[in-house]
């Protein structure tokens, strides 16, 4: 019963999200961002109107903004992005998250905004001995009406008709001279107004407050995979299914199994990561989801592999000779050895993701998985069985390849979206066992002391190393993409039809692609944790596997150099950004969305294209 | 190399390193300090921090500095997670030539900084991080920490809680360090005053994402006479709604941590869950002159009244100037000398660093929750002294025997 | 002559509708045999289960007088099943070349190599199955440039590369000009002929079926209707009727 309100609130939540996914294919990540919007509008409406039309009013009038948003990002920004490389449109809404959080701490200020009550909703019912607020009521009743309302513009109208059909597939649609461009801002638009009014109706339970943006997203996100992407009624099924688990797990709070005392409350932490990863390998569509048309412009976009060209080994060596002059500078700037470090250990993380998210085609969502695994294999390696930090070095890529071999192999029978929130609930669960398992892994606080011995311990001389390794990473997942391997990955994601007919076993070819990855960015995640000198749960965290995802598409996903840039790129903006200014969040978004603006295709993507027109 | 001759060299690098930077220091005439903290992350409780700390400066170079130099603070968010601190940490050092750190507010954040700190040698007074490990299990030379520890006041509460003799207790906390620590303590020292107490059920609830009405459905499920919250934030906004809805804490005895801190009490206004016995700041109800003179200078400096974030960094500050005008300068070693049993003179009342384990004896005020003029308070408030709330010197010493 | 692919009632429905209802037919060593219905008949079904693709609700495939029922697609391929398919599919983002080349080094098995690059590996090969096809001009442009027809001439000679025993061609000229389809149908025929590999392919222009097929098996609604050579076909009533409607197009073929 407790778990009904909050799988009303969990629908509103995530049906916007659903719905836009399932027209227009945008991984929208700003959507919590709307729904945080909504809760501080509505939550100005009800305090500053104040009574009866303060609340209920502010809630039309908050999906109506919202509605206005919807449309403006919708025409502004996507709509000029939606046919360059897949998936940049997160690249897109990701530097909305960033830019909406600094509007709203502008706006509305830093303190939570607890809203008040629902007028005439203030009290309790008892019902079965229990105190049940009324508002939970209301809400547990308001879920299935949104659900059928929903369920009646989709199926009744003509317009719903349209959109269900462009759910299913969106070339056909195109093809039948639907104005696909007012279909995707109208959906769009729905979609955010329903986000907002998701937001507006938590206000009489929880504070608005910055926070809920992501926290909003990530629960948004499992639903919709676990109820079927684009499908109404399973993220409903799904909000109800997490739900309720998640009360049941309260409820037990902790029993004695075997005279062993079992907190059940911890595991709502993943309670609802743990649901879908068991519903998308049993279920590879969702609940109630149906496969959908591969997207068909995956391959178009792509050019064939060359070689490098004088020019291009030219420059290379020119930048290889570069990084190997930095040391010099540690006398004169030291902290630019320090700085040059991370980058470089971005680099290697983000080449890894480039390895599976471009020529592999599987977007992984949970790449610092296999970060933080190397990052604590290398860290406890060390720390618990007292190896040393070069057996330490080696060792890490081992431990990611391990999870990166359990997980990819689930993963790589998914493909698209799914695949995406697969690894990101795996990633997820990794992250939570290590949050919470305090003996082992220092639970929230990590693990310290992890300095690498002398002579390492001059910045200059672990700069090297750093160097070392990363080149090399670099180079000899080059070298496999030029090999027959790399083109059977590439074969496999272009057509794994024609792969499959042609012999090519693209599963396996895949799954070891995927462990090739995890083990190089394992390796990148045993030089952060030298390099830091600690280890912390936030290394296998989903911003992590963002940020990771950001630096690929900002450099171009379908370059190879696209990580060698994207991920310089963002860290050396992101550290400059943070220094200056303290809405260096904002800033970054707005900077993130010029970029997209005028490097549709990513940075070296678009170079590369600039390049050949020239060339012609 | 005996470990002596190790000692020496490393000693001797860092003369030389001190020698160095604060002639780069001495020509600007100013003491540098290098600060960082997650604004971006946790605005609500930093916010003030930064205006409590900016306020203090102001004041100390308004009367000239210290030691004649005025105090420069370089001010840097730590991006909330301890990679990114680790290497702002690094900036402030190698960039801006500071050998002072301050700052962070998450747990682990102070904790990777007092690491980084021990490791490049420089000083560091952890201003808000509350885990009791930055100066026990963890503790290092380099490191100081001004705000009183998770079993500092979980040990203020306790001797309420055993006032209120009930036998049946549950616990609802946030499932990370903080939240683990401070029941682990509340267990432990309540076990060991009332033996026949009863821990019925407890709720480790995601830190954030709190399931309001299960977690009170299954406490009230629980009967139980006391409950004991280390819930905050947006978490506790939600667990007093849901509770006051349901009648959870009718005829419960309610203990809980931090929640009269202005940052978490505020945002419930008129709902502020009466009669709880908290830790806190009841800002309006401290009557000493030092701490009405903080209030006044700073509601007229900012037009707003003091959160617990402003006090913390206006002591933080003060301390740092107490310190380097004891250790007269911003040399590492000095510093850490001066800060041993430094006294400082705050708006909270004299706080002194202990020698022992790094730990300043920066107290709390407990007292009961009220609404007064539709805003949260407390009632029947008592300052505890923080060195009144330590264990024994022996203990502290084997807990801090990691160094 | 032992024939080299047997179908022995082969069975698959979806929800209640019977897509293949007991189909038998055979394929000899060498033969060019056709398989033709309207829209809806099952041909794509019966084709996807003979690839792997799909699983048979009942009944038996035989290659080579070995049942290859429960094996995948790639498992077939293995035993010497060559495929096209009726919207080809070829591997956009490599050159024509390329995609040859992967044919060629998935059939030597060294896929899973992960050193020596490609660009040398078997291009000589490669670029003698594209002249075959005559594709040798534009080895070295994207193939996802390429005009639909030249695709279908790729994607045989990706088939051809792992020198399969059997053909399946999934309505090979769909979507073609009615004088690139005959071009294909010869090229195709001519080809296969010279490297002795049998093909079993669908079509929908009458046309090119009755000019080529040795021989022709008529699809209806799931089941087998008719099979023999082409006048066979065109004088058989059941398939005037059920096929062809009114027998209006075959009146017109003879007038």
């Amino acid at each position: 019963m407790n778990g009904l309100a909050n799988a009303s609130s969990l629908f509103f939540l995530s049906a916007g999200l659903s719905l836009i996914f399932g027209v227009s294919r945008v991984v929208n990540m700003a959507h919590g961002s709307l729904y945080m919007l909504g809760a501080y509008i509505a939550y100005t409406c009800a305090s500053k109107l104040g009574g009866m039309l303060g609340f209920w009013g502010g809630l039309v009038a908050t999906a109506a903004a919202l509605a206005l948003v919807g449309t403006l990002i919708e025409v502004l920004l996507l709509r000029r992005i939606y046919h360059v490389a897949e998936l940049f449109q997160l690249l897109a809404t990701f530097a909305l998250v960033l830019l909406l959080s600094d509007v709203v701490a502008a706006l509305w200020g830093v303190e939570d905004l607890l809203g008040p009550r629902a007028p005439g909703l203030r009290g309790s019912v008892e019902i079965l001995g229990h105190n049940y607020p009324q508002y939970d009521l209301f809400l547990l009743f308001l879920g299935p009406v949104v659900l059928a309302g929903l369920h009646i513009l989709l199926s009744r109208t003509r317009w719903g008709t349209l959109v269900r059909a462009a759910t299913q597939d969106r070339d056909m649609v195109a093809a039948l001279g639907v104005d696909q461009a007012k279909l995707f801002t109208a959906v769009f638009a729905l979609g955010s107004a329903l986000a907002g009014l998701g937001g507006a109706l938590e206000t009489p339970r929880q504070p608005a407050n910055l926070g809920m943006d992501l926290s909003a997203l990530g629960d948004a996100f499992v639903v919709v995979v676990v109820g079927g992407m684009g499908s109404i009624p399973g993220a409903y099924v799904a909000a109800l299914l997490i739900a309720e688990i998640k009360a049941i797990c309260i409820g037990l709070g902790t029993q004695h199994i075997a005279g062993v005392a079992f907190n059940f409350s911890k595991l709502t932490l993943v309670a609802e990561f743990i649901v879908m990863a068991i519903v998308l390998i049993a279920r590879p569509y969702g609940l109630l989801g149906r496969a959908q048309g591969m997207p068909r412009h995956a391959a178009a976009m792509e050019d064939p592999l060359k070689p490098a060209g004088q020019a291009l080994r030219l420059l290379a060596l020119a930048v290889l000779v570069g990084l190997l002059a930095v040391p010099l500078l540690a006398e004169a700037s030291p902290y630019t050895v320090v700085l040059a470090t991370d980058v470089l250990i971005a680099v290697l993380f983000a080449a890894s993701l480039h390895f599976i998210a471009g020529p592999g085609g599987m977007h992984s969502f949970g790449h610092a998985a296999y970060f933080g695994l190397g990052c604590y294999g290398a860290g406890l390696l060390l720390k618990l069985a007292g190896l040393p930090m070069a057996a330490a070095i080696a060792g890490a890529p081992l431990v990611a390849a391990l999870a990166a071999a359990l997980f990819g192999w689930f993963a790589v029978r998914l493909s698209g979206v799914y695949l995406a929130m697969l690894t990101l609930a795996f990633a997820q669960i990794v992250w939570a066992v290590v949050f919470q398992w305090e003996t082992l892994t220092g639970g929230s606080n990590g693990v310290l002391g992890i300095w690498p011995p002398a002579p390492f311990n001059r910045a200059g001389i672990y700069y090297l190393l750093v160097l070392g390794l990363t080149v090399l990473g670099v180079l000899l997942m080059r070298r496999i993409l030029f090999a027959p391997f790399g083109y059977a990955m590439r074969a496999g994601r272009d057509s794994p039809l024609r792969a499959e007919a042609t012999g090519i076993a693209v599963l396996k070819v895949h799954w070891l692609a995927f462990i090739i990855a995890g083990s190089v960015c394992g390796l990148a995640g045993a030089l952060f944790a030298f390099a830091k000198g600690g280890i912390s749960p936030e290394t296998i965290h989903v911003s992590r596997s963002i940020d990771g995802l950001v630096m690929v598409l900002l450099g171009g996903i379908h370059e190879l150099a696209g990580p060698l840039v994207g991920a310089p790129v963002f860290t050396l903006l992101q550290d400059s950004v943070m220094r200056q200014t303290p809405y260096w969040r904002g800033v970054l978004g707005v900077v993130i969305l010029v970029l997209v603006l005028v490097f549709p295709l990513g940075i070296a993507g678009t170079i590369a294209a600039w390049a050949r027109r020239f060339a012609r | 190399m005996t470990s002596r001759r190790r000692f020496a060299i490393a000693a001797a690098a860092g003369v030389l390193a001190a020698a160095m930077v604060p002639a780069a220091v001495q020509a600007q005439g100013v003491f540098k300090i290098g600060e960082l903290n997650s604004y971006k992350s946790q605005p609500a409780f930093l916010e003030p921090y930064h205006r409590g700390w900016q306020m203090a400066i102001d004041e100390i170079n308004a009367k000239g500095g210290v030691l004649g130099r005025k105090l420069e603070v370089v001010s840097r968010d730590d991006g909330g997670n301890p990679g990114d601190a680790v290497r702002v940490a690094e900036e402030l050092v190698s960039r801006e030539g500071v050998n002072v750190l301050a700052g962070t507010f998450l747990s682990h954040l102070g904790l990777a900084v007092s690491d980084f700190a021990k490791q490049k040698r420089v000083f560091f007074l952890a201003a808000e991080p509350l885990t009791d490990k930055i100066t026990w299990q963890n503790g290092n030379r380099y490191t100081y920490r001004l705000r009183a520890s998770t079993y500092m006041q979980v040990a203020m509460l306790v001797p309420y809680a055993l006032e209120a003799k009930k036998k049946r207790w549950a616990l609802v906390y946030p499932n990370f360090e903080y939240g683990q620590s401070a029941a682990t303590w509340f267990k432990q020292m309540m076990k060991d005053k009332q033996p026949d107490i009863e821990f019925v059920t407890e709720q480790a609830t995601p830190l954030g994402k709190v399931e309001a009405g299960p977690v009170v459905q299954a406490l009230a499920d629980a009967k139980v006479d006391g409950i004991f919250n280390v819930l905050f934030g947006p978490d506790l906004s939600r667990f007093v709604r849901e509770g006051t809805t349901r009648g959870l804490f009718k005829g419960k005895t309610m203990v809980s941590l931090l929640s009269g801190e202005p940052e978490y009490l505020d945002p419930l206004k008129d709902e502020a869950p009466l009669g709880w016995i908290v830790t806190g700041y009841p800002w309006d109800k401290i009557n000493t002159p030092e701490h009405k003179a903080f209030v006044a200078a700073y509601e007229k400096r900012y037009n707003d009244y003091p959160r617990l974030g402003s006090l913390v960094g206006y002591i933080t500050m003060k301390s740092l100037a107490a310190g380097i005008a004891k250790a007269g300068g911003t040399d590492t070693e000095k510093l850490i000398s001066a800060f041993a049993d430094l006294k400082v003179d705050t708006p909270a009342g004299p706080v002194t660093y202990r020698a022992i384990d790094h730990q300043s004896t920066m107290g709390a005020w407990v007292g009961r929750i009220a609404v007064e003029k539709g805003k949260g308070t407390m009632t029947d408030i008592k300052y505890i002294d923080g060195a009144s709330v330590q264990p024994s010197d022996a203990e502290v010493r084997k807990l801090r025997s990691g160094e | 002559m032992k024939p080299l692919l047997e179908v022995r009632n082969l069975r698959k429905a979806f929800g209640g509708v019977r897509a293949v209802d007991d189909v038998s037919f055979a394929l000899a060593e060498g033969e060019f045999l056709a398989l033709i219905g309207p829209n809806g008949a099952g041909k794509s079904t019966c084709f996807n289960m003979l690839n792997g693709q799909l699983a048979p609700d009942g009944g038996d495939i035989l290659l080579g007088g070995k049942s290859i029922l429960g094996l995948g697609p790639r498992q077939i391929w293995k035993r010497g099943v060559g495929r096209t398919f009726q919207v080809a599919a070829i591997w956009g983002s490599l050159t024509v070349c390329e995609n040859v080349q992967i044919a060629l080094l998935a059939h030597a098995g060294e896929v899973f190599r992960l050193w020596r690059p490609v660009a040398a590996r078997y291009r000589e090969e490669a670029l003698a199955l594209l002249g075959d096809v005559g594709m040798q001009a534009q080895a070295q442009r994207p193939a996802r440039e390429l005009a639909y027809g030249d695709v279908k001439r790729v994607e045989l000679a990706l088939a051809l590369a792992s020198r399969p025993r059997l053909l399946l061609m999934d309505e090979p000229t769909a979507g073609m000009a009615p004088r690139e389809r005959n071009e294909l149908i010869s090229l195709a025929r001519r080809l296969v002929r010279e490297r002795g590999i049998s093909v079993l392919f669908t079509e929908h222009s009458m046309d090119v079926v009755f000019a080529h097929a040795e021989r022709i098996i008529v699809l209806a609604r799931g089941r087998l209707i008719a099979q023999g050579d082409a006048a066979t076909i065109q004088a058989d009533p059941k398939v005037q009727e059920t096929y062809f409607g009114s027998g209006r197009m075959l009146a017109r073929r003879r007038a």
